[in-house]
């Protein structure tokens, strides 16, 4: 299975789980079956058309999806995807 | 860079700056051109404070500041630039200070602005790198789009919480080949509301102290030349494991900025792309001194404190406690009969909240304290705790 590793601003809606194994082939189906398991997560990564936001960067291994196969990116047993929003802070 | 080549340096100069010239792979000319940098650090806070105290200490001959903010005791868990004395003190000013205590022989220039369409361009233009520790999308934006319209390295770090995240944007490199920026990472911002700022959300003291330092690291080594420049990677640190992780990022042929067809030629109304403006439908507001009226008056009313468990415990006005997650599924304690006065810390989440009632479920009688519990505390209740 897949290893996912949600950034700290999300691990509230995994129940703080930092590391979770998704059994899928591609992005799309982990992506799916993450917020099938945890609906709060779906508005925080897809849009209201169902694609992945543009403020969210998906990583496989060290690679970004939009220069692999998007979506559709293949994922294997032991590949490492890193999900990694956009954050802001530095003053406050 | 600015040219570096007829730099000196005094005898107390190059004692200073003994530990750097001795490193082989650094030596006086790297030294030299950290002398005859312009270097400027927009925001002097949690990132700003490590940035300019190690690019000061390494001598970076001229730094620039921008901030407009006024430094406040909640400031101290991580803006190791201040101290007790400088509460109260234009954060320039009191970073001046004590840069100028660290390193005498270098020169500070100060801005004590916020950093707009209007004067980005014309600050920048006269630095060599731009070190960008500010606290919000729209002025990251900002930063990033002036930095690739004027053809300036962006050295970028950003923190939340218990992660933080480095880059170095838009340097071109010695074969000349521009590396990706903020907007090839990330087109376009989070709407507003669903990423929480540091005010909100937290951040642990020492993380901008990490953060920064290696954010000081890039803009040295940009500076320098020495090494290899975070450029087209994207390095993320998650202080909880203990686990970094470096990504490789590319430039991107639809970035509105220097993709193939360019779109973006002269700095936008960054509020508006952020979708600040957008979501800004007014709301009633009452000041801490209108509230503390009715309360002397007796009027009727009810009054909600919307923040977290945890920030009631340290100081409340007391209010009933209702946090803003769980604001729609209790609705119904919302009185409709009566005025409702909602608070939160500064005014940013209960105004959520009353946009979500008045959108949901139709309440017309919701009114947002202006300036929230520090506002009142400021206005009307001083002897209270402060956080």
């Amino acid at each position: 299975m897949a290893t996912v590793i949600i950034p700290t601003p999300l691990r509230k809606f995994t129940n703080n789980t930092a590391r979770l194994n998704i059994q899928a082939d591609t992005i799309e189906k982990t992506v799916s079956e993450l917020t099938f398991n945890f609906p709060e997560l779906k508005k925080h990564l897809l849009d209201e058309k169902g694609q992945i936001r543009s403020f969210v960067n998906i990583f496989v291994g060290n690679d970004d999806i939009r220069n692999l196969q998007q979506e559709k990116t293949e994922v294997k047993a032991d590949t490492v995807i890193s999900i990694v929003p956009a954050i802001a802070g530095g003053v406050q | 860079m600015s040219t570096h080549t007829n730099i000196t340096f005094s005898k107390e100069e190059l004692a200073r700056y003994n530990r750097h010239i001795i490193i082989p792979e650094f030596g006086l000319e790297a030294q030299q051109k950290l002398k005859a940098a312009k270097v400027l650090v927009v925001g002097s806070g949690g990132l700003g404070s490590p940035v300019l105290l190690y690019l000061a200490a390494a001598g970076v001959g001229t730094i620039g500041i921008v901030d407009f903010d006024v430094v406040d005791d909640s400031n101290l868990q991580r803006q190791v630039l201040f101290g007790v004395e400088s509460i109260g003190k234009h954060k320039v000013d009191a970073a001046k200070a004590r840069l100028e205590a660290l390193n005498p022989h270098i020169n500070i220039i100060l801005y004590n602005t916020q950093l707009t369409s209007q004067n980005a361009l014309d600050i920048i233009k006269d630095y060599d790198v731009v070190a960008d520790g500010t606290d919000n999308f729209p002025t990251r934006y900002l930063v990033n789009d002036a930095a690739v319209l004027l053809g300036k390295p962006n050295v970028y770090a950003s923190i939340f919480q218990f992660e933080g995240q480095v880059s170095v944007f838009n340097y071109r490199n010695k074969e000349g080949v521009l590396g990706p920026n903020y907007r090839d990472l990330y087109p376009t911002p989070p709407p507003p509301g669903l990423v929480p700022s540091c005010a909100e959300g937290g951040v642990l003291g020492v993380l901008p102290g990490i953060i920064g330092s290696l954010q000081a690291l890039e803009v040295i080594k940009v500076v320098t030349g020495v090494g290899e420049p975070l450029v087209g990677r994207f390095y993320i640190f998650d202080a909880l494991n203990f686990e970094s992780r470096t990504f490789n990022i590319s430039r991107r042929d639809d970035n509105p900025l220097n993709g193939k067809n360019p779109t973006i030629t002269a700095l936008i109304d960054y509020e508006q792309f952020c979708g600040v403006k957008a979501v800004e439908k007014p709301i009633k507001e009452i000041t801490a001194k209108e509230l503390y009226d009715w309360q002397v008056k007796g009027e009727t009313f009810q009054l909600i404190d919307v923040r977290e468990p945890h920030e009631y415990d340290i100081v409340n006005i007391g209010a009933e406690l209702i946090p803003l997650a769980t604001v729609a599924t209790n609705a119904d304690k919302f009185s409709r009969d009566t005025k409702v006065v909602v608070h939160c810390k500064m005014g940013g989440r209960s105004a959520k909240a009353i946009r979500e009632l008045e959108e949901k479920f139709g309440f017309t009688n919701l009114y947002n304290l202006k300036g929230g519990i520090l506002g009142y505390i400021d206005e009307v209740q001083p002897e209270l705790t402060k956080y």
